[in-house]
């Protein structure tokens, strides 16, 4: 009984030894990840969703080790899995408190109703937005992120997020998608 | 102008079917098949067919249950040649309620419990067989003698009533018509002391294997340059197997031929040559990339020898190959292939 | 010389036979062209003609400027009608700008003065020539020719080994043009001042493998080879032909070129000597039309431009068991809704197949891991685990695992006994990897605006400090009182707006610019 007890005892032991010591070393051997690096698979959208005020504070929070890697709607679970990939933790479903993952998005001015009063220029993180004072604006599509920061902004709620064509997937392929007749 | 349905390339038929592919394996194994059934008797031809009908009987219920439809994945063959290898292993005469069990391990738990066709981490008929082999040890373990020696040949009707009612012919009890298995009397002579020679003037070994079983394991040989000349099945799965076999055992053999087994003897005994080209060659449990394929051949004959020598069953294939198909998504994750136009080391 | 094994490849029954039996025939001229001004998808030409103005045959009709400049030609006389967008050749027959020409008949044709001794003439104005001919690659990728002679190289590969299955334009033309086709091989060899010049055939076409040593022998050039490979499908892929021809490995993401070595094909070739010493500009095409669709399979001079429709006709018109109608070869080609699109110079073959040579419509098995896919790949993927990779959504490790290098050859769907389309995954993980990328870089940029303006902002504070420091002391030294700003213009501009919000507002007040 007592030697039993004590085999046990020690094999626990020589095992807690081992995975203390396997760990250190493994710890040891992976760099420490740089914020740029982080910052590097952020979308950039400067939405502060995740509750950092724009990319790079969340991503030195990361690097620190402060913030959770699921804070960022706007890269999705992709950006989460390449989040947790880089970083050696497991990915988990974005939090719900930060916002939901949409399909990519540009913001709209609906140039009739725009008054030019710039609000969303100063609003927009990226310049993409262009217009002067009391002259209609408009927003430069491809250099929208789709942070949606200009839509509270605008005092006469004139801008609206569209769809982008052309960047949702293809249906996945398999037995129903093989044979279409054709529709002309 | 005229209209046409569209689809993405390629467009032409493909030259091989999941079907075609089962119905080969069921083709190469007939010339084992009727070896078995010459030496020992018609129980194999029973137990196919009992095992069959449990295979195909569970492979109905668990697709119904998973709601899947039933017709493409009855039809692919995979559980007949399930069945058909688990029958291959046992006793001629192995109850029929085994060979039930055995399925249901099989089919069940091993394959539609891991997703069905195509998702199962082990091999389902080496799970049915494992699975029994050591529940009921005993019963798996009665051989009846190969043709040449049997005292007393058992018909059709005998046959049936011992595997399905338990009842021998008058007369006949298991003490008297089972008899030990080559690789058996093996391991309980050489554990007595007995040298390779005097082990080998026993009347169940034959030339250079089992009596019997050597016919046996050259006709699964036979089947399987079949599959090879077919190309169902590639050659590093079974050059592995073979190679490490004859690399592993020619030294002991050379240094002292009396304690160890002439190499031949490993091959053509037990079931080293039907795992080697219709169990260890089953893609969906093997490895995919050739090296993969080159290192779990030679990790199953390892193991295989490995238990035959040191373990606790007189042949270890199903254990080796069970160990192994655990062993293959990470052997496969180690030897990936070189893509075209990539650095050597990348 | 030694011929090298590239992995995997498949011979498959080659069934060229219908299209070789009749010599290559001229294909009449049809009632109406449309001449498609991006035979790429990447890069279409700016048309340079208007509607109702007459063309010439080898006039310039459209023109792309720039490193991969070449021209668009009218490949008949008659009338422009007009210049719109029309279906193409091309996955979903998407429409793409064409100029449309309704041929006169008399077929009169504009040519540049021939240059008979380019031996001697400058590489420039060779370059020159063939920009202003609009010769592209004739194998189906219709990349303009004289940016891939742009640089010296040292090897030239002439390819003529056109393994897939039907497609028999390259192997008519070897057998019946063969000395233009060795002439072309000549000039373009010294354009890149190539040392070696391998002509390359199939083992399976003794009969062009004949003409073109006949042709060699009769007009010898430095360092001409040539070189029967196996006929192994895709040992026409420049890839592979590559590494068959001379053991390398073109670098994952690289180009020919990265190892010396530029490929063009043998129809290239052929117009690119024609567009010398003729002054010929594109304007036609050798066209495999073939199938069990079609009623008498041939090969056909074919004007760019030519409907299908009209083409077909001129093979004798659909069979009875015509299912699908294929622009390309049946591993890699594109299957159109319908017959009333343009050949072009990437059309090198009309495929109509009958429903027994289809893939069946049965539902797909899972994968049972056997590993064809893996043996037979080409470009020595593991398919099945690039299957699993975009099942699950990850395209970061379809990625690693080489996704990209997939060269869509087709054999791994054929090859898959549970008859999955590999292909169809494969093209969407592609265009998935490429959207990432671009999003990639869109971030990227984004990045660098945001820290622009976060510069600039930074600037413009400071400075706003500074000068309301300088107005303060100002201030302070006049002893002036500042008026308090009022807040009600901007409210009142505020309701205005909200109240009528699809009348543009006469002005709105100050919104304060920062």
């Amino acid at each position: 009984m007592f030697a039993a007890l004590l085999t046990l005892v020690l094999v626990g032991a020589a095992f807690a030894l081992a995975l203390r010591c396997a760990e250190r070393r493994l710890r040891a051997a992976r760099a420490p990840v740089t914020a740029d690096a982080i910052d590097a698979l952020l979308p950039q959208t400067q939405c502060g969703q995740c509750g950092y005020g724009g990319c790079r504070p969340y991503a030195e929070a990361l690097a620190r080790g402060e913030a959770d890697l699921n804070r960022c709607p706007p890269g999705g679970m992709a950006g989460v899995r390449a989040l947790a990939n880089l970083l050696g933790r497991a990915p988990k479903p974005i939090d719900p408190a930060c916002g939901r993952e949409k399909p990519p998005a540009v913001a709209l001015i609906d140039e009739d109703v725009c008054i030019g009063c710039t609000k969303c220029i100063q609003a927009c993180p990226v310049d993409a937005i262009v217009g002067a004072s009391r002259l209609m604006h408009t927003v430069v599509g491809d250099l929208c992120t789709g942070c949606e920061l200009c839509v509270p902004a605008c005092p006469v709620d004139c801008i609206a997020m569209a769809p982008v064509e052309g960047r949702t997937p293809p249906p996945r392929p398999g037995a129903a998608a093989r044979t279409q007749v054709a529709a002309s | 102008m005229r209209t046409f349905p569209t689809a993405g390339a390629p467009h032409l038929p493909p030259p091989t079917r999941v079907r075609g592919v089962m119905a080969a394996v069921l083709l190469a194994l007939l010339p084992g098949i009727a070896a078995c059934a010459g030496f020992f008797g018609p129980g194999v031809l029973v137990q196919i067919a009992l095992a069959c009908a449990f295979a195909l009987g569970f492979e109905a219920m668990m697709l119904r249950l998973r709601g899947v439809p039933a017709a493409p994945f009855l039809g692919d063959l995979s559980a007949p040649v399930t069945a058909t290898l688990y029958a291959l292993c046992i006793p001629p005469l192995t109850p029929w309620w085994i060979t039930l069990l055995a399925m249901a391990a099989a089919i069940v738990l091993a394959k539609h419990l891991y997703g069905g066709l195509g998702h199962n981490l082990f091999n389902p008929a080496m799970v049915g067989y494992a699975t029994v082999l050591v529940c009921f040890p005993r019963a798996l373990s009665e051989w009846l003698p190969p043709a040449p020696l049997a005292t007393q040949a058992l018909g059709f009707g005998d046959t049936l009533s011992a595997i399905f009612l338990g009842h021998l012919p008058a007369g006949l009890g298991w003490d008297t018509l089972a008899q030990a298995t080559p690789l058996d009397t093996l391991r309980t002579l050489a554990r007595q002391g007995a040298t390779m020679p005097e082990i080998h003037a026993n009347p169940v070994f034959g030339d250079f294997g089992g009596e019997g079983w050597e016919w046996i394991a050259g006709g699964y040989a036979l089947g399987g340059l079949f599959l090879l000349w077919r190309r169902v099945i590639r050659w590093h799965v079974p050059a592995a197997v073979l190679g490490a076999t004859v690399l592993l055992t020619v030294p002991p053999w050379l240094a002292d031929p009396d304690v160890h087994p002439f190499p031949l003897q490993h091959l053509f005994s037990g079931g080293l040559m039907l795992a080697a080209w219709f169990v260890a060659t089953d893609p969906v449990t093997g490895c995919t990339t050739p090296r993969g394929r080159l290192l779990f051949g030679a990790g199953v004959a390892a193991l295989t020898l490995a238990i035959r020598r040191w373990g606790g069953y007189p042949d270890g294939v199903a254990f080796a190959v069970l160990i192994m198909n655990g062993a293959a998504p990470l052997l496969d994750r180690l030897t990936p292939p070189r893509p075209y136009g990539h650095a050597r080391h990348g | 010389m030694r011929i090298h094994r590239f992995h995997g490849g498949m011979r498959l029954d080659l069934r060229k036979q219908a299209a070789l039996a009749r010599p290559i025939r001229p294909c009449p001229l049809p009632p109406q062209l449309a001449i498609p001004l991006a035979a790429r998808a990447d890069m279409a030409a700016r048309a340079v003609v208007a509607p109702g103005r007459r063309v010439r045959r080898g006039e310039v009709i459209g023109r792309i400027e720039g490193a991969h400049g070449t021209t668009v030609h009218a490949s008949t006389s008659g009338t422009v009608l007009a210049v719109e967008a029309r279906p193409l050749a091309d996955a979903d027959a998407r429409a793409g700008p064409c100029v449309v020409i309704e041929p006169d008949g008399a077929d009169d044709e504009q040519r540049l003065p021939p240059i008979e001794d380019w031996r001697d003439a400058p590489r420039a104005a060779l370059l020159e020539r063939l920009r202003e001919t609009g010769i592209v690659g004739l194998g189906g990728g219709a990349f303009p020719s004289a940016a891939k002679l742009a640089g010296a190289q040292p090897t030239l590969i002439v390819n003529g080994a056109e393994c897939e299955p039907y497609v028999a334009c390259d192997e008519a033309l070897l057998r019946e043009r063969a000395e233009e086709v060795v002439a072309g091989a000549a000039l373009l060899a010294h354009v890149l001042g190539a040392a070696r010049t391998f002509i390359a055939v199939e083992e399976a076409m003794p009969q062009a493998l004949a003409a073109l040593e006949s042709a060699l022998h009769a007009a010898p050039f430095e360092g001409a080879a040539l070189a029967a490979v196996p006929t192994r499908y895709p040992e026409g892929g420049e890839r592979q032909l590559i590494q068959a021809l001379t053991g390398r490995e073109v670098p994952s993401g690289g180009l020919p070129q990265d190892l010396g070595i530029v490929c063009h094909n043998v129809a290239t070739a052929a117009a690119a000597w024609r567009a010398v010493a003729r002054g010929e500009a594109l304007t036609a095409r050798i066209v495999t039309v073939t199938g069990a669709g079609v009623v008498e399979p041939g090969n056909f001079e074919v004007r760019l431009g030519t409907p299908l429709a009209w083409l077909v006709e001129q093979a004798g018109g659909y069979t009875a068991r015509a299912a699908r109608l294929l622009a390309g070869g049946p591993m890699t080609g594109v299957a159109l809704p319908h017959d009333d699109v343009p050949a072009s110079a990437a059309t090198h073959c009309v495929l109509v197949l009958a429903e027994h040579d289809l893939r069946d419509a049965a539902p797909e098995l899972p994968c049972i891991r056997c590993a064809e896919c893996a043996r037979v790949c080409p470009a020595r993927l593991q398919p099945l685990q690039l299957l699993a990779d975009l099942r699950a959504d990850d395209t970061a490790e379809a990625r690693a695992h080489a996704l990209a290098d997939c060269i869509e050859c087709g054999l791994c769907a054929y090859a898959c006994p549970s008859h999955i389309p590999l292909v169809d995954w494969f093209r969407r993980g592609k265009a998935e990897l490429r959207a990432q990328a671009a999003a990639r870089a869109n971030a990227d940029a984004a990045r660098e605006r945001y820290r622009a303006r976060e510069a600039r902002l930074a600037r413009e504070r400071e400075e706003r400090l500074q000068r309301s420091a300088a107005r303060r002391a100002e201030l302070a030294a006049a002893q002036a009182p500042t008026p308090p700003i009022s807040k009600d213009a901007v409210l009142a501009a505020i309701a205005r707006g909200r109240a009528r919000k699809r009348v543009p507002p006469p002005g709105g007040e100050s919104g304060g610019d920062a």
